[in-house]
């Protein structure tokens, strides 16, 4: 898994293809975590058909499928922007400022966390901790880890003139 | 001979420019044409060094950091390992925050390239797992439970105990799960050990394996550790090939795999029942216990669930004997503990050592004191359900025991460092706060307790009713820690609390009002 976590990556939605993945994975103990992730990676989220088609392949309910599906923060229902900018915002980053890079980062980009700006280009996401702790404040931009973040540097890796 | 040079794969080097050095290594290499290889290796933890290069020398590993990719040039120049460049930090087993560690599970991490499997027997991985071959499970059991090796994930239980129960239970298919959920804010020592020395944990978990009767292991990984996701799956690859995982586990007639899953963004997942309810395809809700997951784990079948630092102790206890390990240590607190040394701090990293060390030397004497240059005012032990402690606690020593009787936990060995900006009423606040986003709602306190815990901390902050108002947060703080199902809201009220208790002054809003007007 690429967990590149890039809507720009995501191939449109195809019946057949989210077919053949979750038969893929059927046989596997516990199969339903992976075969979403794996329709994350392919699809850039997990939509309304994915999981009725899911809950056939498996057996299940549609409602069995939903609520796992809504329990977990990275099954997104909707596409995330081309870049996604996940900011750390636990006690070590805490204690870094990461709770007003936060704020500078909601401001330069007119969004809230949960947000994707309007023309597509950013998610802009909440982390409870990604291991960098002594090299706080850190951030996951795309899928690649960075430390003593700052505003600038951010808006700079995804293309954003502060 | 073929010179070494080493730049980490560790994500805590890569956040800081490590492929871009790498990268201009190479260049380096081919440009002059050297006979020089560049190897990945883990990181050593001094992680304010970070990216680390280390070049091999006769007279032990010389190391450069932090390096930018400009830097490379000239440290070529330099003559690789020449004295006299400005990030030339001698050798590196010389540099005093490695060389005062006692490094038993880490022994071998930043060392060795973390995928080569002869790498990792030369530096004495294998040991354990062969010994363990010759041994009956009851004498294995009996070494990890002799060692006093203790849950490193926070609960402290002996580990010994757990595989005993497993050995003991009859079925047809028993299991070994890895809890490498590390989401404690802080720690970090999970993933340093899958992407620095990932065979460790595939042999501590065979171990396991032989020694209960398990055939399958899993190791659940939280999704935001991609890089570790990645290398262990690499690395269980290359274990199976070298016959350390599969049918014949070296040669034997012991059969053990295992595969890397992925979690989805929960915390409440690194909680053991709702961990195994997460491997098998489900919310992560917790399970009530009992039945206890080493009788009725994954798939009802009997399980051993370890911290994944436990499971890379166990190469070292089996190949060393357990006396040795348990000879490090105090009281009833055993061996070493990998500590995290994180947030608001100037050289931030991984200090194994023995228990028994101090706060206070490892914020100042491992640390050197803040980040900012500022006074130190807070740490927070433990992860987000430990304790905040002033300075006056500082004194005691790290050791399970000695934590709990202050009102505080070890947990999985972060000290979260604070400089004297923090304030302790939005810290509380966010304890509540962050259970309110993580509790997986299965029971009541937790579910409820966490938001109107928010909300009367938030009162308080403005200066409203805030006697009655801190009466009443310590008033749930006693139902959530007696009333919940488990860790996550029986212990939200430790930050709660020892915020309350040690730093009065920030919850004294009125006060502040009154004097700034």
């Amino acid at each position: 898994m690429l967990l590149k976590d890039r809507a720009a990556f995501a191939s449109p939605w195809d019946a057949e293809a989210a077919r053949e993945i979750a038969v893929r994975h059927k046989d596997m103990e516990g199969p339903l975590l992976p075969i979403l992730h794996a329709f994350v990676e392919r699809f850039g989220h997990i939509n309304n058909e994915a999981i009725v088609l899911v809950a056939d392949v498996l057996n299940l309910t549609r409602a069995d499928v939903q609520g796992v599906v809504s329990f977990y923060h990275d099954f997104r229902r909707e596409p995330a922007g081309r870049h996604v900018i996940k900011v750390c915002r636990a006690e070590a980053c805490q204690s870094m400022g990461s709770e007003a890079l936060a704020a500078r980062l909601e401001r330069a980009l007119g969004i809230a966390f949960g947000e994707t700006t309007p023309d597509r280009q950013i998610t802009l996401e909440e982390v409870f901790c990604l291991g960098n702790c002594a090299l706080s404040p850190a951030v996951l931009i795309d899928g690649e880890l960075h430390g003593r973040a700052s505003e600038s540097k951010i808006l700079e890796l995804v293309g954003v003139r502060s | 001979m073929t010179m070494r040079i080493f730049v980490p794969c560790d994500a805590a080097a890569l956040s800081m420019g490590a492929n871009a050095v790498a990268a201009a290594v190479a260049n380096e290499i081919a440009a002059r044409k050297l006979d020089a290889v560049l190897v990945r290796n883990g990181s050593r933890g001094l992680l304010w060094l970070e990216p680390l290069l280390e070049v091999e020398t006769g007279h032990g590993r010389i190391g450069y950091g932090p390096v930018k990719p400009s830097d490379v040039k000239s440290i070529f120049d330099d003559g690789l390992a020449g004295k006299t460049h400005a990030l030339n930090l001698g050798p590196v087993d010389e540099i005093p925050y490695l060389k005062n560690q006692q490094r038993l599970t880490f022994k071998r991490c930043g060392i060795t390239d973390p995928l080569s499997l002869a790498d990792y027997e030369a530096h004495d991985g294998l040991k354990g797992l062969r010994r363990a071959l010759q041994m009956t499970p009851a004498d294995i059991v009996k070494e990890v439970t002799d060692s006093g090796l203790r849950g490193r994930g926070g609960a402290g239980f002996p580990t010994g105990i757990k595989w005993k129960t497993v050995l003991g239970c009859e079925a047809d298919q028993k299991y070994i799960v890895c809890n490498a959920d590390e989401g404690d804010s802080g720690t970090f020592s999970d993933r340093m050990i899958m992407e620095g020395d990932p065979f460790a944990l595939i042999e501590g978990m065979a171990i396991a394996g032989v020694a209960v009767g398990a055939t399958k292991g899993y190791v659940y990984i939280r999704s935001e550790y991609p890089h570790a996701f990645a290398q262990m799956n690499r690395a269980i690859e290359i274990a199976r090939k070298g016959g350390l995982l599969g049918t014949n586990v070296l040669g034997s007639n012991h059969v053990f795999d295992m595969e890397a899953r992925l979690g989805a963004g929960a915390y409440i997942c690194g909680e053991e029942t709702s961990l195994l309810e997460s491997l098998e395809g489900k919310r992560g809700q917790i399970r009530f216990k009992p039945p206890l997951p080493a009788i009725e784990g994954l798939f009802g079948k009997p399980t051993v669930v370890n911290n994944l630092v436990s499971l890379a102790s166990v190469p070292f206890i089996l190949a060393e004997g357990a006396a040795v390990y348990k000879d490090f240590g105090m009281g009833r607190s055993r061996g070493t503990m990998p500590i995290q040394l994180a947030g608001n701090i100037k050289q931030g990293g991984l200090i194994e050592r023995a228990f028994g060390l101090t706060l206070r030397e490892l914020i100042y004497d491992y640390g050197g004191g803040t980040y900012s240059g500022r006074p130190v005012r807070a740490v927070q032990v433990g992860g987000p359900l430990g304790a905040y402690w002033p300075e006056s606690l500082f004194d005691v020593p790290l050791d399970y025991e000695a934590f709990a009787a202050k009102g505080g936990m070890v947990g999985h060995g972060g000290i979260v460092v604070f400089d004297d900006t923090v304030d302790l009423a939005k810290q509380a606040r966010f304890a509540f706060h962050f259970c309110a986003i993580e509790s997986c709602g299965k029971c009541t306190p937790c579910r409820i307790g966490s938001t109107r815990g928010a909300e009367t901390i938030d009162k308080i902050i403005d200066g409203e009713n805030v006697v009655q108002n801190i009466d009443l947060v310590r008033d749930l703080c006693e139902t959530m820690r007696d009333g919940s199902l488990c860790a996550l809201g029986g212990l939200t009220p430790m930050p709660v609390m020892s915020a309350m208790e040690h730093f009065p002054e920030d919850f004294d809003r009125v006060r502040e009002r009154a004097a700034a007007e």
